[in-house]
C-alpha cells in the first residue's frame, strides 16, 4: 500500500477545503470514500451522496448542472469512479455546462474493495483526458497548497466550466463518515432545500 | 369523406408534442435510427436540452441529476442500450425517481441481424428484474397514450417507466 508519499495530499483537508468555500454550491459524492469525505466535512442538504451507481456521479452533477444553470455543481468522486465513466469525460465536454466542476481524489487504487491498483497508478491521466476531450479549465494538484490557492483565486466562484480537478491524495485508509443510507431522504432533502416539491 | 385523422406514420411527432405537454425539457440519448425523429425534434427545440451520450447508462444518471434540480427528463434508446444501463438503473429506482423511457425494439419482429436477438429478448425482463414498469406498443395509434401514462406514473407517481416500442412500427432495416 502506497502511504504518505511525497507529492500527495490527505484527502480529508483537501475536501474540507473544498467544502469550506463551497460558497451556495450543489455537491454531489461518488460512491466510497469521497462521500466519505463530503460528509466528515459537514452533513448539508445541498449534498447528494452516492451509495451505488458507480459511474454516475459526474453525470448526476451534468443533469444537476443543466436543470439549476444558476447554481454551481461541485462533484467530488474518485480515480475508480471516475474511470467506470471515461465516456463521461466526452458527454460533459460536449454538453458544455460552465457551472460544473468536477473534482477527482486519486489515490490510484480502489479503496473499498482492498486498495487494488487502479489505472491512474499505471498512467492513466485523468486531467490530460478531460483536457483532450474539451474541458474548458483542467489540473492535476498535488499539494494542499495548490487546492487552498484554488479555492482563493478570484476565478473560483465564476461559472468557467466544464472544469475537471485531479487531486493526488494519499492512499491510506481514512476513518469511515456515513452518510444516510436512504436515498429517497437525501433526495428529498436535497429538493427541498432547491424549493422543490419533495419526491 | 375528409378525414382529419393524423396518418399513423407520423407518431414520433405525436409522441414529441405528449413529452412537451408532460413538462419534459431535457432528453438524453444515443443516436439511433428509430428514434431519429424524436432526437431531431428535440435538438431543434430551442426549450429543451438534447444530450447526447456515448452510452445509453449516462442518459439514466444525467436524467436523475436534472430531476434532482427540477426538471423533467426522457430518455431515448434502442433495446440494446437497455443492457448498458442496467446498474445505473439501480440510481432511479433505490432513489425513487421519476424516470421515462423509450425504447425502440430490435430483435423481436422481422430482424435481420441475430445479433440483435439476445438483448431484443432479454429487455422486458431485464427491465423488470431491475424494477423498471415496461407497457409494450405494436400499434402506432397508441404509442401517444402509452407515452402519456407513461409520463403520468414517473413524474406523478415517481415510478421507473419503460415504453418498449416494437419494431413492427420502425419496419425492417434497410440495405
Amino acid at each position: 500500500m502506497v502511504t504518505n508519499e511525497p507529492g500527495r495530499m490527505d484527502r480529508r483537508q483537501a475536501v474540507a477545503q473544498l467544502v469550506a468555500e463551497r460558497s451556495d454550491a450543489l455537491i454531489v459524492t461518488g460512491l466510497g470514500s469521497p462521500s466519505y469525505d463530503v460528509h466528515a466535512a459537514g452533513d448539508d442538504d445541498r449534498n447528494y451522496y452516492l451509495w451505488g451507481a458507480m459511474g454516475g456521479a459526474a453525470l448526476v452533477g451534468l443533469g444537476l448542472a443543466l436543470a439549476q444553470p444558476t447554481r454551481r455543481v461541485m462533484v467530488i468522486t474518485g480515480d475508480g469512479e471516475q474511470l467506470m465513466a471515461y465516456g463521461a469525460l466526452a458527454t460533459i465536454a460536449v454538453a458544455n455546462p460552465a457551472n460544473l466542476d468536477v473534482f477527482v481524489l486519486d489515490n490510484e487504487h480502489y479503496g473499498e474493495t482492498g486498495m487494488q491498483m487502479s489505472h491512474t497508478s499505471r498512467g492513466i491521466n485523468l486531467a490530460a483526458v478531460a483536457e483532450a476531450s474539451g474541458f474548458v479549465e483542467t489540473a492535476l494538484f498535488r499539494r494542499l497548497d495548490d487546492v487552498v490557492e484554488l479555492t482563493q483565486h478570484r476565478s473560483w466562484h465564476d461559472f468557467t466550466g466544464p472544469r475537471l480537478f485531479v487531486l493526488k491524495i494519499h492512499a491510506e485508509p481514512t476513518q469511515r463518515s456515513l452518510p444516510p443510507r436512504d436515498a429517497v431522504l437525501i433526495k428529498n432533502r436535497f429538493r427541498a432545500r432547491l424549493g422543490l416539491e419533495p419526491n | 369523406m375528409a378525414t382529419t385523422k393524423q396518418s399513423s406514420s407520423d407518431w414520433p411527432a405525436r409522441v414529441y408534442e405528449r413529452l412537451r405537454q408532460s413538462g419534459v425539457t431535457q432528453v438524453g440519448y444515443v443516436p439511433d435510427a428509430g428514434h431519429a425523429t424524436l432526437i431531431a425534434m428535440a435538438i431543434n427545440d430551442a426549450e429543451v436540452t438534447a444530450t447526447m451520450c456515448t452510452t445509453e447508462e449516462e442518459s439514466i444518471a444525467i436524467a436523475t441529476g436534472a430531476w434532482l434540480g427540477g426538471m423533467r427528463s426522457a430518455v431515448l434508446m434502442q433495446s440494446s442500450g437497455v443492457g448498458n444501463c442496467i446498474n445505473m438503473l439501480s440510481l432511479p429506482v433505490q432513489t425513487r425517481t421519476p424516470l421515462l423511457m423509450l425504447v425502440t425494439m430490435r430483435g423481436e419482429w422481422a430482424e435481420f441481424n441475430p445479433w440483435q436477438v439476445p438483448m431484443g429478448q432479454a429487455t422486458q425482463p431485464a427491465l423488470e428484474a431491475i424494477g423498471v414498469q415496461t407497457v409494450r406498443v405494436a400499434d402506432p395509434d397508441a404509442v401517444e397514450a402509452a407515452v402519456a401514462q407513461a409520463a403520468m406514473m414517473a413524474f406523478e407517481a415517481d415510478q421507473q417507466v419503460a415504453v418498449l416500442i416494437s419494431q413492427k412500427l420502425l419496419g425492417a432495416k434497410q440495405w
